[in-house]
């Protein structure tokens, strides 16, 4: 919003901000090794890459979180000093987080006006009138006095971008902004975007959804560890290119996977109904069977009983009514260590809360929860001898790069915590594994791994439970494929038997009406 | 004369309510806005012991009293610069930060003491002629609410004042609002561009400023001299009071009368010759707290951030 007005010449298509031979060394990773991108006034352009490949810190370093060890940053062709998110902001550059920066016990408005105000006296009247013209005109119905913890994330979201618009800025940078989203919510999103930019607005979105890219950007620039592949015309390229752009080989966009060998019921579940107590999600009368030797994918938008699910499963919370049967015995008021001693592998979703201490050992990471076990200790003495040779087993087995076995865990990638998740659970030769999201956030070779271990433990016998958010991913694991709706499976059939666009109106809970736009 | 006696304790015990309830006050608010800050000073009873030293070796100095505030704003501000140095720039542990300043002031107050007014292995216990109570005109000839309200120290005013006063800084100001975002989530402010330590400096050398008065008001209002443990643990009631107040000025405003009316009671009770144990109500306070914190846990407003160092780019 700053000294912009005197440049006001400048036509789309111009080139407004540019990073130029950017560099930025954190200790032990090159973040950006001589990055050049320009962006373009009133386009929408996409950094793609996968997890670790740079997007966010080059992000960081165009909103002065950041400073370049080397390189500089142009803003209309003149150097542009950034030595704090202030400066991007004066400069007219404006910055959401993939992790919201949203002070939770506030009000919308007082979310909004934090950094805005001229006056000592707090005075929200015309901030109260811009928001509400703001949301009318975008049809965004949210409340300002609302406190902003007790938003969904979606009108989080919103918060967010408008907190961000209201400093009046000509570059919006957005960080994976649909992660969060349902898949209406990212098309409303798009729709928006699409508006804004068309008003003027210039837009960076950092993803590392191909789909997104296609659907959205006018162009795209491809980062990978580090580095920037190049940048093209959206108009020009299709998903397969830039997948094999982003990870530096040819992609197989499907896993191989031989014909199901279905057994016995190794997990049933029958009209569970749980209650919301804990913000974890409710279920409704929910009922699901898998068998050993299948995988059943449950399809959802995020937020519809799936961490419920997860949660009754493993015994870490019991359903009111209702019944669970794991391997034929009941298990609907059994507490997890017992559900595990069943034969039950669990892969959280959350893998650094739920899944994994961060300030052990990988080693101790490995055995967590089977220390009992007389393997690994007699009488409450831990076998140290043996644990080792079971990390070191483990290690080589799933090919987890940590420098060794005592290595503090929070400092390995996420691929490599997934994996030592993996190892853990899949140790015991489960009957049962119940994975939620085990690919999130993963690089593709990582995601690769994961899958074809699962597809595996299913030849071997084991019946799987997969959540996930992925529609590819349930397409190409799934044996069967459930949706989950409002707490409930609201349909049940085979991949071959269904389309993506069948599958995401079951998802939407309305299976009679048209997606609209899509 | 049976009514009339009853009638003067109870007015006596009202009186001495606030009286008891001024430091407390001026501590608390200030604590608040260094808490809201996200920085827990625990250092308020070593604060308030240097603020009552400094305020009474200025007074006893100079023979002016409001010199001597002036010094215990001075001692109590320099171990709250201390606090927002190694706290805010260096981002020291706050608990520890915290303990380790309350030791400074408590040894350094009387360290420094000695070493002035000690001669010969003896200290002369030097006394000021200490502040008078300001009576407001006409107001305080009012039978009993007079003598209440309005016939008493300046600072017990001032301690009153301070409850609105914080409550309108906090929540009708920029600054408040800022202050209180950085709190609650310190990364999103400096994401816009709101400066994070100049802020948290200003609240808790603020705080130090207040604790250091309250601590004055019991060297040069309260009582007239220094002695060794002359805050007597006000400083962690008044850390206790901002809990109990649920980081609300208002609350704080209650609970400091609170106490302060319970401890007159006991006071006078224990005068009175009254056979009660008079520890019981002075535990009365603390269970309260517990109490309150146990039916607040899940509305409560506490500073999300508190005690959580803040450096930029680790998420």
């Amino acid at each position: 919003m700053a000294d912009t007005d005197q440049s006001g010449a400048a036509a789309p298509g111009e080139n407004i901000l540019v990073a130029e031979e950017v560099t930025k060394v954190f200790p032990g990773v090159v973040a950006n090794d001589s990055v050049n991108v320009a962006i373009r006034r009133a386009e929408i352009h996409c950094l793609l890459g996968e997890n670790g490949a740079g997007k966010t810190t080059l992000a960081d370093i165009l909103y002065g979180v950041y400073q370049p060890d080397e390189g500089r940053v142009l803003l209309e062709g003149e150097p542009l000093e950034l030595n704090s998110p202030r400066d991007a902001i004066e400069a007219g550059i404006g910055m959401v987080h993939q992790h919201f920066e949203l002070v939770p016990p506030m009000s919308v408005i007082e979310n909004v006006v934090i950094g805005t105000q001229a006056k000592q006296w707090l005075d929200l009247t015309e901030a109260r009138r811009r928001l509400e013209e703001f949301f009318a005109d975008y049809d965004v119905e949210i409340d300002p006095d609302a406190e902003v913890g007790r938003l969904s994330v979606g009108e989080q979201q919103w918060v967010e971008i408008f907190k961000t618009l209201y400093f009046g800025v000509e570059i919006l940078i957005l960080d994976e902004p649909t992660a969060v989203l349902t898949p209406q919510g990212i098309d409303e999103l798009f729709r928006i975007l699409r508006r804004m930019r068309d008003e003027g607005l210039t837009i960076i979105l950092i993803t590392h959804k191909l789909k997104e890219v296609m659907d959205l950007s006018d162009r795209v620039t491809v980062l990978r560890r580090g580095k920037v592949v190049g940048t093209v015309d959206t108009a020009d390229v299709d998903q397969r290119d830039l997948a094999r752009m982003m990870v530096g080989r040819e992609v197989l966009m499907q896993a191989d996977k031989a014909a199901s060998n279905v057994g016995e019921p190794v997990l049933e579940v029958e009209e569970i109904h749980l209650e919301s107590d804990t913000g974890r999600g409710s279920l409704d009368g929910l009922s699901i069977t898998v068998g050993s030797g299948e995988i059943v994918g449950v399809a959802g938008v995020s937020g519809n009983g799936q961490n419920a699910l997860f949660d009754a499963v493993v015994g870490v919370r019991h359903p009111e009514t209702g019944s669970i049967r794991i391997t034929g015995q009941d298990t609907t008021e059994s507490a997890p260590h017992r559900i595990a001693t069943l034969g039950v592998a669990s892969v959280p979703a959350d893998r650094i809360a739920q899944g994994l201490m961060m300030d052990f050992s990988v080693k101790e990471n490995l055995v967590l929860g089977n220390q009992r076990e007389r393997q690994f200790s007699r009488a409450g003495i831990l076998n140290r001898g043996q644990i080792d040779a079971f990390a070191a087993e483990s290690i080589d087995t799933y090919e987890i790069k940590t420098p060794s076995a005592s290595q503090i865990t929070r400092t390995l990638s996420g691929g490599n915590l997934q994996k030592i998740i993996m190892a853990r659970e899949l140790s015991g030769q489960p009957q049962l594994i119940v994975a939620h999201q085990p690919t999130r956030g993963l690089d593709i070779a990582a995601t690769e791994y994961v899958r074809r271990r699962l597809i595996q433990e299913r030849d071997r016998g084991a019946g799987v439970l997969l959540m996930s958010e992925d529609l590819d991913e349930i397409f190409q694991l799934s044996d069967r494929i459930a949706v989950i709706y409002d707490g409930r499976i609201v349909a049940v059939t085979e991949p071959d038997a269904t389309t993506l666009e069948q599958i995401g109106m079951h998802m939407a809970g309305a299976s009679d009406t048209d997606r609209g736009s899509q | 004369m049976e009514d009339f006696f009853t009638y003067s304790v109870i007015l006596g015990i009202f009186v001495a309510t606030f009286k008891i309830a001024t430091p407390l006050l001026i501590a608390a608010t200030g604590e608040l806005v260094a808490e809201s800050s996200g920085i827990l000073n625990l250092s308020l009873e070593g604060t308030m012991t240097l603020g009552a030293f400094t305020g009474f070796l200025v007074a006893n100095e100079t023979g002016n009293l409001w010199l001597g505030l002036v010094g215990a704003a001075v001692g109590g501000g320099a171990l709250g610069l201390l606090m927002a140095v190694m706290t805010a720039t260096v981002k020291v542990n706050q608990i520890v930060a915290g303990l380790a300043l309350n030791i400074l002031g408590l040894g350094g107050a009387f360290f420094w003491y000695r070493s002035v007014y000690e001669e010969g292995g003896a200290v002369a216990f030097p006394t000021v002629d200490r502040f008078q109570t300001a009576t407001v005109p006409l107001l305080s000839d009012i039978p009993a609410v007079g003598e209440v309200f309005f016939d008493q120290h300046w600072l017990t005013y001032f301690g009153v004042l301070m409850v609105p006063a914080t409550f309108i800084f906090l929540n009708r100001t920029k600054y408040g609002l800022e202050l209180r975002s950085i709190g609650h989530n310190p990364e999103a402010c400096d994401m816009r561009g709101v400066g994070i330590i100049s802020r948290q400096y200003t609240a808790v050398i603020y705080g130090g400023v207040m604790a250091g008065l309250g601590g004055a008001y019991l060297s040069l209002a309260g009582g007239n001299q220094f002695f060794d443990d002359i805050v007597a643990g006000r400083g962690w009631i008044a850390l206790a009071i901002v809990i109990f107040g649920n980081w609300r000025a208002s609350w704080i405003l209650g609970g400091s009368l609170l106490f302060g009316f319970l401890e007159a009671t006991q006071l006078s009770l224990q005068a009175s010759g009254v056979d009660l144990p008079y520890q019981l109500l002075l535990a009365l306070p603390f269970i309260l707290t517990i109490v309150a914190l146990v039916l607040n846990r899940s509305r409560s407003q506490v500073p999300l951030a508190l005690t959580i160092p803040y450096h930029r780019g680790e998420r």
